[in-house]
């Protein structure tokens, strides 16, 4: 999947997490959350394993995490994904 | 003849809200609606999709029944949610603005080409429609006997009272004509019939007025936004103990008509004929479900 | 470092005081520590005359307090009190150093003190804190050795001389000249004075701070003029409406509710709901909604309670008022209705923070409790509670009385959602201890109840009313197959604060969070 524009998807609100992408020449992912300390480890591999599956190897992915679980992490970042090849 | 599923609170739950979503395996109510029209926003149709999709997927154990709400097929996202939404396999689709047996049987094909497709029984999806539309009570028998996917008529007051043109009351009267209407026709179908949702959440004592209005009318729950409501919407369909008694009298006499291998069986004089046996059956199963008899009731015994 | 008995690490010494590990919740006496009272010099004060001297600088000279020395408030104004922030300014103006603060809490509000901190004015907190100061000293930003105690562990500590305070500043919102005074009236009226009575008692000298002298003889008192040295007078003590934190109201929330609704089964089942019921609650959300479980109940059928007690909020009130009590034990009051009934009402009944939780006496009011609802910021496998860090390892909440509590009542209910932003709520570990799990009775998510070993009776009372007993091992299970598991949080080998027991031995330290 290629991302071609820019896209975001979710919310601000608790459990949820807010989701950018924008089209770069390299993979570049940056990462904020309320829980880094302890599940910073578990974000990072769901993020990792998404981008792969959607076959993503450049753009520059930004999550603002609010204590959301996985499968909102990946439900949010397919959203994003999506919007952002969508012609 | 209605199945035997308690459907007394069938709470909705919004499709783009996260902290709402992961709290369904931890309501309880006996059904839940995943909703992804009303509740969604045009411009979120599709992260909602996503959304409920991944969840479900993480809803390992499932101990209520699911249903989701999709969109109606005439509008552009009613076929997409059934493609994201059949591979995880929900018991039911809630079918908005089902005004015509036409429609509930377009949405019947649409489930027998993904059925068939993907090897599962004809039939395997329910579906639920909203009777909301003045148009939709007054088709509401051709709609409950359209397909037997159909195992209940749902009525929803806020698009009825303003398809009639009127301003919906706390008092009542107002919907008393389309609930006899629709939970008529669903008894006629043999199928249950699905209350509206009560709107005011601080009212509790009108939420418990209407729950046993309705019950006394024939139905068998309501549709319900807040999980606040269950526990009221739960005690208003506990049956009295007196029914409770009765029935429990009714398998004591069926169990002794077994032993001696007796065909008839009497209580007190009085035959023991299928409807008896079936509101026994439903009598005890609420009584359980609000633990007020210890025991779950044993089907086998009374179907026997 | 010495491990005590639930396996943490503790310093032999701290700031130049050594300390015991803990133990077990009952074992430990007063003999241990070799203490027997504070003591005070006697007076003589022959003169009838006004004991006014000014306001607060006039005051604190004449208290005589000197650099190295140790003040005490109270905060029964909680998060609406103005006169620690303004005292600490008066004793930085007059160039005194060194203080240590031994105040009965420090709130959010109180955040005005860390330039202070950070200048070498105050030095130590002998006291449990709330807030951004100890959010600092966690994250190694600001150095001040901390000494948490609960409610009962400080009475106790300042009773037994452990920790002598030289002047206590107690704010009095009905004061008369000779330094009789109450916390039932006037514009900063706060209730009782249940943490003022003990320093009132016990500390060298004691200064009413008033912004509301009224005529002698100001009645009925609380503190009567024998025992104070001074009186002074400032505009205003602070904010009563602050009272009221942002946590005393029911709670909406549907997984709070279910968690109230199994309280309320745990409560049921123990078959001490009849006649004779004593009961405490916090004022979290939650608790509230189980007092609304528990009056329903009692109201239901015609129980009438012995007492309720604690922190008082309306909520209690009411049930006084409505005979569902004997009375009310109020050591504070969390609302301003609290504050109204315990002026008018001889069975709303002023407790002294000595009576309501001191392990060392001859019997505190918490071992007469039957149950007790508690709160929690994270809970292990082995039931030990954590209310004073958040998973963060920051410190952010004092130990109110929940270890006091827990230890005295027969069954302690800890109330808690599993999940808070993907926090799992029960773990493998605490990241720290302040109540033991030896003295929590049941845990309760809202997906299930976790029953203590040393409550085979109630547990097997509640599997028989089809209520959703899990092992708490499970639960912590089901919560992080949804969560995730956590990471612990990395701490230096710093030790920056001790977290004591009501007994005076410690159960835990606080370190700084590793970047």
């Amino acid at each position: 999947m290629e991302i071609v524009k820019k896209g975001t998807a979710g919310t601000m609100q608790s459990s949820d997490l807010m989701v950018f992408v924008e089209p770069a020449d390299s993979l570049k992912i940056e990462i904020e959350s309320t829980v880094i300390k302890q599940f910073g480890y578990l974000i990072n591999a769901k993020v990792d394993e998404v981008l792969t599956k959607n076959g993503v190897t450049a753009g520059l992915i930004r999550l603002t995490d609010r204590g959301a679980l996985d499968y909102a992490i990946e439900a949010r970042i397919e959203t994003a994904l999506q919007r952002a090849s969508a012609a | 003849m209605a199945d035997s599923q308690l459907r007394r609170t069938m709470l909705y739950v919004p499709g783009n809200m996260p902290s709402m979503l992961q709290n369904v395996p931890l309501f309880k109510c006996d059904s839940v609606i995943i909703d992804l029209e009303d509740a969604v926003n045009y411009a979120e149709k599709d992260a909602a999709r996503n959304l409920v999709r991944r969840f479900l997927q993480s809803w390992k154990v499932r101990d209520k029944e699911l249903l989701v709400r999709i969109n109606p097929l005439y509008t552009k996202w009613g076929h997409d949610d059934l493609k994201a939404i059949l591979p995880e396999m929900p018991d039911a689709i809630r079918f908005p603005m089902c005004e015509t047996a036409e429609l509930a049987l377009e949405l019947d094909a649409e489930l027998a080409k993904y059925e068939s497709a993907n090897g599962l029984e004809i039939g395997h999806f329910g579906i639920l429609p909203s009777i909301e539309t003045v148009k939709s009570v007054l088709n509401a028998y051709a709609i409950a006997t359209s397909t037997k996917r159909i195992y209940a008529l749902a009525f929803g007051a806020e698009d009825y009272t303003a398809s009639m043109g009127i301003a919906r009351t706390n008092s009542g009267e107002d919907l008393m004509h389309p609930r006899m209407m629709i939970v008529m026709a669903a008894r006629a179908a043999g199928i249950q019939a699905i209350d509206t949702v009560f709107s005011d959440i601080n009212d509790m004592e009108g939420l418990r007025k209407e729950t046993e209005l309705v019950k006394r009318l024939g139905y068998s729950g309501k549709s319900l936004v807040n999980p606040r409501q269950i526990d009221i919407i739960h005690e208003a369909f506990a049956p009295r103990q007196a029914d409770i008694d009765y029935a429990l009298e009714v398998v004591e006499a069926i169990k002794q008509a077994q032993q001696l291998g007796t065909g008839v069986i009497s209580l007190k004089g009085k035959m023991v004929d299928a409807p008896i046996v079936k509101r026994a059956i439903n009598t005890l199963q609420l009584a359980y479900a609000q633990g007020l008899v210890d025991t779950p009731v044993d089907e086998e015994i009374l179907n026997g | 470092m010495v491990k005590n008995s639930l396996g943490r690490e503790i310093p032999e010494s701290f700031n130049g005081k050594a300390y015991i590990p803990y133990k077990d919740p009952h074992s430990i006496v007063p003999e241990t520590f070799h203490i027997q009272r504070a003591s005070r010099i006697l007076k003589r004060n022959y003169s009838g005359s006004s004991k006014v001297v000014g306001g607060l600088r006039e005051a604190i000279i004449a208290s005589g307090l000197k650099d190295g020395m140790t003040i005490s408030t109270h905060h029964h104004l909680r998060n609406g009190d103005r006169l620690l922030n303004d005292l600490v300014k008066e004793i930085d103006a007059l160039g005194i150093r060194d203080i240590r603060i031994a105040s009965s809490s420090i709130h959010i509000v109180h955040a005005e003190l860390i330039p202070y901190i950070r200048k070498g004015v105050i030095t130590a907190l002998e006291c449990g804190v709330n807030g951004p100061i100890g959010e600092q000293i966690s994250k190694g930003e600001l150095e001040c050795p901390i000494v948490v105690r609960s409610h009962g562990g400080r009475a106790r500590s300042v009773i037994s001389g452990e920790v002598p305070i030289d002047v206590a500043f107690l704010a009095a919102p009905y004061c008369d000249e000779y330094g009789n005074f109450n916390g039932f009236y006037g514009p900063s009226a706060c209730g009782s004075l249940g943490y003022a009575m003990v320093d009132a008692q016990y500390a060298r000298k004691v200064v009413a701070v008033t912004d509301n002298l009224v005529p002698f003889p100001a009645l009925p008192f609380t503190i009567a003029q024998n025992i104070v040295d001074i009186v002074a007078t400032v505009d205003s003590l602070g904010d009563p409406k602050k009272i009221v934190s942002s946590t005393t109201k029911l709670t909406k929330d549907p997984m709070g509710l279910q968690i109230a609704k199994y309280a309320a089964m745990v409560i049921d089942a123990s078959g001490y709901l009849k006649n004779g019921f004593s009961f405490q609650t916090g004022t979290g959300g939650i608790s509230l909604a189980v007092a609304g479980h528990v009056r329903d109940m009692m109201r239901e059928r015609k129980i009438k309670g012995s007492f309720g007690c604690g922190g008082i909020t309306g909520f209690f009130v009411d049930m006084l008022d409505e005979g569902l009590f004997e009375g009310l034990f109020d050591v504070q009051c969390f609302d301003l209705k609290a504050v109204e009934s315990i002026g008018r009402n001889r069975k709303h009944q002023e407790m002294s923070a000595g009576l309501y939780a001191n392990p060392f006496n001859m019997g505190a009011v918490v071992n007469r409790l039957d149950c007790a609802i508690l709160s929690a910021t994270e809970i292990d496998v082995n039931f030990n509670v954590n209310v004073n860090t958040e998973s963060s390892g920051l410190l952010l909440h004092n130990t109110g009385g929940h270890c006091d509590v827990a230890n005295g009542a027969k069954i302690s209910i800890i109330v808690c959602p599993s999940i808070r932003g993907r926090l799992p709520m029960v773990r493998d570990e605490v990241t720290t201890i302040t109540t033991p799990g030896e003295t929590v009775g049941v845990v309760i998510t809202e997906r299930g109840i976790a029953v203590n070993n040393h409550l085979p009776e109630l547990k097997a009372e509640l599997i028989r009313r089809r209520a959703p007993v899990k092992d708490i091992h499970q639960l912590r299970d089901e919560i992080y197959a949804v969560t995730g598991a956590p990471k612990p949080v990395e701490f230096t080998d710093k030790v920056v604060g001790l977290i004591e027991y009501l007994d005076g031995t410690i159960i835990d330290t606080v370190r700084t969070v590793r970047a």
